[in-house]
């Protein structure tokens, strides 16, 4: 049987965005109020459980428990009542609390869920707030977690979210899902947290992973809600295709010892088919809908590896012309280091050291390990060990995971070991 | 909610503006005017003289310091303002986004303190 804590933990995980999200309605959009409430009824149910056992649906409990103390809340504070148009929003509380709240009531209101990541994500608040919102609201991660994904001191992130949960209140940002003509403008936010939350439980391969999948998962709920919000916005399938199709391989991305398994070599049989197959039939709508963006892009890179049944099978070339077009679309020298790999896959090491040497001679990503690393991996197979051990070393000098600096030893032992 | 949108432009545009379409902008302008008030979220609007009309005026140490234009040179000037009455921030950047002087220049968007509220 499952321990309390264990309990607690996971309820607290899957389900504080869903239940701050209905609870911010609830008090009229004040977000600070609603996650204290939201932590006292966490924080109640750490003291009766043990005594009184762990209800059957805890989750309704602990709705239940946040729901009453919001009432209580706004009764009790005078300044609150104030702000939140007093009469009104009592009577909604008095009326949905009464007489017993039923738990479907909230566990299917997708639409508190979106109201929450519309809101994190209103252009009035910079970029990285309505990022570090997201993660601190709607998947429930602690302040101290926050910070640690921005690499900033747990003080400073306080102070971040307390300066964008002060502004949603101050200048009144509304608590809803924009008007139409309002959509264009916060769909790229939107889209843009999604996938950074997606990207940080992705692409960490250090930490609590347990942690990071859930990132991923909730990146991907939250993905389906805007996609059946904005059924005609393109470029929502192709981020939803796009994390669809990452998501499909997290079986095969980690070895049994927690290295990072590279795309080439991953057992494809791990692979996530039913997951496949529906980034790719999103990839299609996306397509049918006139989608020709960054997202798409991306999301039909990853098609092209979806469909290789082996690594040889993989098409190179129509890669290759994608990472063309994505660096007019989002130039960048990550991209670059990205397109060069694809055009030595497709047309030979040469072509693809050729533009490695010239991004290096560009000087703008020196510190950026895979830059030597994709070097190394060039020289290594045009035959050129001695050189290539030189690119390994350097880029051994930048790696900073563990996995990632293992793979490269292995490789470094390789070169040296052979004539 | 009373929000003040400000209306920052560079007023050398101005200047260069041939008649018939200052006279243009000057319509668009009356005309949102006139349909923000009968929405009933007026309170008080105005366009302002150019900076070259402008006195700056500090105390420091004690001692009374008159000077000659704004108080910093920058690229847009404020050269306008609406006081309006809106239920939440996005109605207000919706009457703001109406401006015609948004095309060009920039509006700040900034919520009016209470004292009332901000007190309890």
């Amino acid at each position: 049987m499952e321990d309390l804590p264990s309990i607690l933990e996971r309820t607290h995980r899957g389900d504080y965005g869903p239940i701050v999200a209905r609870v911010i309605r609830l008090m009229g959009g004040d977000f600070a109020a609603a996650e204290e409430v939201v932590q006292e009824a966490f924080a109640a149910a750490l003291q009766q459980w043990p005594r009184a056992g762990i209800p059957a649906e805890p989750r309704a409990w602990l709705m239940r428990t946040a729901h009453h103390k919001a009432v209580d809340r706004v009764r009790r504070d005078v300044r609150l009542a104030a702000r939140v148009d007093t009469l009104e929003t009592r009577a909604r509380v008095e009326q949905s609390s009464a007489p017993a709240l039923d738990e479907a009531d909230w566990r299917d209101t997708p639409d508190d869920s979106l109201r929450l990541l519309f809101t994190c994500c209103h252009p009035a608040l910079g970029q990285e707030a309505q990022v570090a919102l997201a993660l601190r609201t709607l998947c429930g991660l602690t302040t101290e977690e926050v910070a640690r994904a921005f690499l900033v001191p747990t003080a400073t992130m306080a102070q971040r979210l307390v300066r964008a949960q002060r502004k949603i209140r101050d200048a009144r940002i509304p608590y809803v899902v924009p008007e139409v003509d309002a959509l264009g403008e916060r769909t790229q936010g939107v889209l843009h947290t999604l996938y950074l939350l997606f990207s940080e439980g992705y692409a960490a391969t250090e930490g609590d992973e347990l942690l990071r999948v859930d990132l991923c998962a909730e990146a991907l709920r939250l993905g389906r809600l805007a996609r059946s919000l904005l059924p005609q916005q393109a470029e929502v399938a192709s981020l939803l295709a796009l994390m669809l199709l990452h998501h499909s391989r997290r079986r095969a991305r980690v070895s049994a010892d927690g290295g990072l398994v590279l795309l080439d070599r991953q057992d494809r049989a791990l692979w996530d088919r039913e997951q496949m197959t529906e980034g790719l039939a999103q990839l299609d709508a996306a397509l049918a809908l006139g989608a020709r963006g960054v997202f798409t892009h991306q999301a039909a890179i990853a098609a092209l590896h979806a469909r290789a049944a082996r690594p040889e099978d993989t098409d190179w070339e129509q890669i290759a012309a994608l990472y063309d077009r994505l660096c007019v679309l989002a130039p960048g020298p990550v991209v670059e280091l990205n397109r060069a790999a694809a055009v030595a896959m497709a047309r030979g090491p040469e072509q693809g050291l050729a533009l490695v040497d010239d991004l290096e001679a560009s000087g703008r990503l020196t510190e950026y390990y895979l830059l030597p690393a994709a070097r190394a991996d060039l020289l290594r197979r045009m035959g050129r060990g001695a050189e290539a051990a030189v690119a390994y070393r350097r880029a051994l000098a930048l790696v900073r995971t563990a996995p990632e600096r293992r793979f490269l030893e292995e490789r470094l032992r390789e070169v040296l070991s052979s004539p | 909610m009373k929000y003040l949108l400000a209306i920052y432009e560079n007023e050398k545009q101005w200047e260069s503006l041939p008649e018939a379409e200052s006279k243009q902008i000057l319509d668009e302008c009356f005309a949102i005017t006139d349909a923000i008030q009968k929405s009933g979220n007026f309170i008080a609007g105005e366009a302002l003289q150019p900076t070259t009309a402008a006195t700056s005026v500090r105390i420091r140490d004690g001692k009374r310091l008159t000077t000659d234009g704004p108080f910093a040179e920058t690229r847009e000037q404020l050269g306008g303002f609406y006081l309006v009455e809106a239920k939440d921030l996005d109605e207000a950047i919706a009457m703001a986004a109406r401006l015609p002087s948004a095309r060009w220049g920039t509006i700040e968007v900034r919520p009016i303190l209470d004292f009332a509220q901000s007190a309890g």
